[in-house]
């Protein structure tokens, strides 16, 4: 797709510049081989993992072994292995269709995730030469299973508080590392780990560590909530001799790994949400049509159809936003040459670019998918609650998403902080934009948009980034440097603008769609996005009311709440019938669709 | 060796189902390749592992069923041939299909040709007994298993849930019945390699035939999706009295005795 567009998109400018719906990436986008490979995916899982997926849920990991291997022998190691260390080198929209397709295998898509994503990756970015070539084409055909090792149980989100230190012993051949990792993802059966510990206490560093390296222990496997089917232990370093060509990336820069590898694990969760998501919302489907009561299917109700809509139109906004950001990394990635491309730290900044999107995405999936698997549990009933039913299962295992590559709190947080960054440096001209916004604000008048389709969603759409702006730069001007303290202001500015991630590309997938097969075969997509945006603005609305009410006083407050109520007043649509007319669809189907 | 599959394109039964105007429903449907015609991939790919063999896998269908065509490439075979009718047959049946292909053939140096042993749609089992007589060769249908050795072939036929074994000789036509094989998906590397494959595109002009040559000579009335399921009914109360509300039911409203 990099000759459609024109120019490559700056992270984080969607909130100040618009698009068209060619420059946007859509899941109607896939090609002929995207599609293949995502089937191929969801045959592997459904033949070769669902049959297993209880003795995994009982810790049988030997099973994850051989399931793993299998998954090497079909290519799904080694989509972002480059071909010259034995890998396929796809684009980044393979590796996230097959994350996607794979988390319907419950607790094994984490085992997965973790192998090729923070545990291959590090090395795929960041190795020599010489460790890419030892490590890599083991990894690619799952031969060797990878870890990441960076929690422990004294730094979660403050991570770089790491106790774990590394020392060069006196012949300088071996760095001797001491420390505990916690909650380590295949830590039962890994045989690579990237570890992170401070050298000589200080110089946060990573490391290739190997089992069988002395002094690499594991402890006891967790009793956890959700994801049991996944390998999760404490990895123990006493006196661990590590070679000292196995330092990995820089000394003392450890840090750059642990946030390039955060924000791929983070988008990465995003994906792998929208297919949890999915195939709850599936199952939840299909058990209201069977169940009966008051002689008729439970998805005939009204209030089943109710949900049905909200979670289906939420399902769509993420969807579209996890493939946009996605598409995001592809075009810059496809700009680079093919010298740059080979140096794994291009790779890793074309994707950092994004970060912000990462963060929304891995905030605004994981969230859909806790509210999708409430509401399967909810239509499910009683039966909900029993083990017996898959949704049960899906429960449980969907609540560490919340928590795990930085809980939605730490990335809540971080976004008006990367905004803030980007605005200093000129990446992004915000203050510019809030400024003539603001006496933009003063002769404001609303418009009344017309009928056409996605005309009143585009108005919402961009009266919501006005709001963002105006919220934004108040407290920006009223706490400066102090904002930081202010964490219900910042996660207030982190919704607002997340929701206008997810509508805006909610309404530039609907639009791309209608353009290429007309509005009546994009009906689904139009009333999701109807749906979506009318619900997601009023959040928007009232996010910054808050926010507002917080921040000012006085005259001043009352400018902006009548600034405010200007940019939000719109006639609203009757969204109980069209998430009626919505669900009716996805009843018929049984499933999802767009 | 040569082998050639036949391969259909058919919605998949296992999801739903719908009419309109007395047609199915394309539009949502899932189209994949014939089950049956899916064993007879896998047998071509093991056999060509096994002893080696051009793989040719043949269609006759409209331009989607390119789609069926580049998954059994991923799978292994060596190249795809898609006779595209889209332009010139509207009423297409079993004959129409078994003539198309058998002109393609006729010219071919052929060992073995692979087929399923029904479609899942149609239901006729007709195209690869009526390919197999077009042709002048002998054909198997139904196998469950088959060894090659030289110029000999050994086959386990499903007979209703008994098996048959037959000894042929090659050239010869099998078809698929399932429990040959179990079907491989295609693998990533297999995925990227058939973009490069090749895939020849034909119409009835190239195989020199007109519309009239290969004319149905049957003729679809309609098509019904199948009743609904009636609620099943239980019986209760003694053995005996259940035997005999049970054949009272078969008698009076069941009336099957």
């Amino acid at each position: 797709m990099s000759n459609q567009l024109d120019h490559v998109i700056k992270g984080g400018s969607f909130l100040i510049e618009d698009i068209g719906p060619d420059q946007v990436f859509t899941p109607e986008d896939f090609t002929e081989e995207h599609l293949m490979i995502a089937k191929t995916t969801e045959d592997y899982v459904e033949k070769e993992v669902l049959p297993v997926l209880d003795k995994l849920e009982n810790h049988e990991f030997e099973y994850s072994v051989n399931l793993l291997k299998k998954a090497g022998e079909l290519g799904l190691l080694s989509t972002d292995i480059p071909e010259d260390y034995g890998g396929l080198g796809l684009d980044k929209i393979t590796s996230a269709l097959i994350a996607e397709k794979m988390s319907k295998a419950g607790g094994f898509s984490i085992s997965h995730g973790a192998h090729v994503g923070i545990g291959s990756l590090p090395i795929v970015l960041f190795g020599t030469e010489e460790q890419k070539k030892k490590y890599l084409p083991e990894l690619a055909t799952g031969e060797k299973i990878a870890a990441y090792a960076l929690t422990e149980p004294g730094s979660g989100s403050d991570a770089l508080g790491a106790k774990t230190v590394a020392k060069l012993n006196e012949a300088k051949t071996h760095y001797i590392l001491n420390g505990e990792k916690q909650w380590i993802t295949n830590a039962g059966f890994a045989d690579v780990f990237i570890v992170y510990a401070k050298v000589d206490g200080e110089k946060f560093t990573a490391f290739i560590v190997e089992r069988d390296f002395p002094g690499v222990s594991t402890g006891a496997e967790e009793k956890k909530m959700g994801i049991k089917s996944s390998s999760t232990r404490t990895l123990i370093l006493e006196d661990a001799e590590v070679p000292v060509e196995n330092v990995l990336g820089e000394i003392g820069r450890g840090h750059v790994i642990a946030f390039n590898i955060l924000n791929i694990g983070r988008y990465k969760l995003g994906v792998g949400a929208v297919g949890g998501a999915k195939s709850a919302f599936e199952i939840t489907v299909k058990y209201a049509k069977e169940r009966q009561q008051f002689q008729t299917p439970i998805a005939e109700f009204n209030l089943t159809k109710e949900k049905f809509g909200t979670l289906a139109s939420k399902i769509y906004a993420t969807e579209s936003s996890v493939y946009r950001t996605v598409g995001l990394f592809d075009e810059r990635m496809g700009n680079l040459s093919e010298e740059e491309a080979k140096d794994g730290k291009n790779i890793a900044q074309s994707i950092a670019e994004y970060a912000i999107e990462c963060s929304l995405n891995k905030v605004f999936a994981t969230e859909t998918l806790d509210h999708v698997v409430d509401e399967g549990v909810q239509i499910h009933g009683g039966y909900g609650f029993m083990q017996e039913y898959e949704i049960e299962r899906a429960y449980r295992d969907s609540r560490i998403n919340r928590i795990f590559e930085g809980t939605n709190e730490i990335n809540r947080l971080l976004v008006p902080g990367m905004y803030v960054r980007k605005a200093m440096k000129g990446e992004l001209p915000l203050f510019e934009k809030a400024q003539n916004l603001q006496e933009e604000l003063m002769m404001f008048m609303p418009e009344i948009p017309g009928d056409e389709p996605l005309e009143l969603q585009k108005y919402l759409v961009k009266n919501a980034k006005k709001i963002a702006l105006m919220v934004a730069g108040l407290a920006v001007q009223k706490y400066g440097k102090e904002l930081e303290k202010e964490q219900e202001v910042l996660v207030n500015i982190a919704d607002i603008v997340s929701n206008i991630y997810a509508m805006e590309s909610a309404v530039l997938r609907t639009e791309k769609a209608m353009n290429r097969v007309g509005v009546e075969k994009s009906k689904q997509k139009l009333l999701y996005t109807e749906i979506f945006c009318q619900e997601a603005f009023n959040q928007i609305e009232q996010d910054a009311k808050e926010t507002l009410i917080a921040v000012e006083e006085g005259d001043t407050l009352m400018m902006m709440l009548s600034a405010l109520r200007k940019l939000t007043r719109y006639n609203p649509i009757n969204v109980i019938q069209k998430k009626r007319e919505a669900a009716n669809a996805i009843i018929a189907a049984e499933k999802y669709i767009v | 060796m040569n082998i050639y599959v036949l391969l259909k394109r058919t919605f998949d039964t296992e999801e739903k189902i719908t009419l309109s105007n007395g047609q199915i429903n394309e539009e949502g449907a899932e189209f994949i390749i014939n089950p049956y015609d899916e064993y007879a991939v896998e047998e071509a790919i093991q056999i060509k592992e096994e002893h080696g063999a051009n793989v040719t896998v043949v269609t006759v269908g409209g331009e989607e069923a390119e789609k069926q065509l580049r998954t059994a490439l991923a799978m292994g075979a060596d190249q795809a041939v898609l006779i595209n009718t889209e332009e010139d047959i509207d009423e297409a049946d079993q004959y129409t299909t078994a003539k198309i292909i058998a002109e393609y053939l006729k010219e071919k140096e052929i060992d073995l040709i692979l087929a399923g042993n029904v479609a899942i749609d149609g239901g006729s089992g007709q195209v690869g007994p009526r390919v197999a007589e077009l042709l002048n060769i002998p054909y198997v249908t139904t196998i469950i298993d088959l060894q090659i050795d030289g110029d000999r072939v050994n086959l386990v036929r499903d007979v209703e849930g008994d098996e048959e074994k037959i000894e042929a000789t090659l050239p010869l036509l099998v078809t698929a019945q399932q429990g040959l094989n179990e079907p491989r998906y295609p693998s990533l590397p297999g995925i990227m390699k058939a973009k490069k494959k090749p895939l020849e595109e034909l119409e009835l002009d190239d195989l020199d035939l007109d519309e009239e040559d290969v004319e149905a000579k049957t003729k679809r009335i309609e098509i019904f999706l199948p009743s609904e399921r009636q609620a099943g009914k239980i019986l209760e109360g003694e053995l005996d009295e259940q035997v005999k509300e049970l054949v009272s039911l078969l008698r009076n409203e069941a009336k099957v005795i």
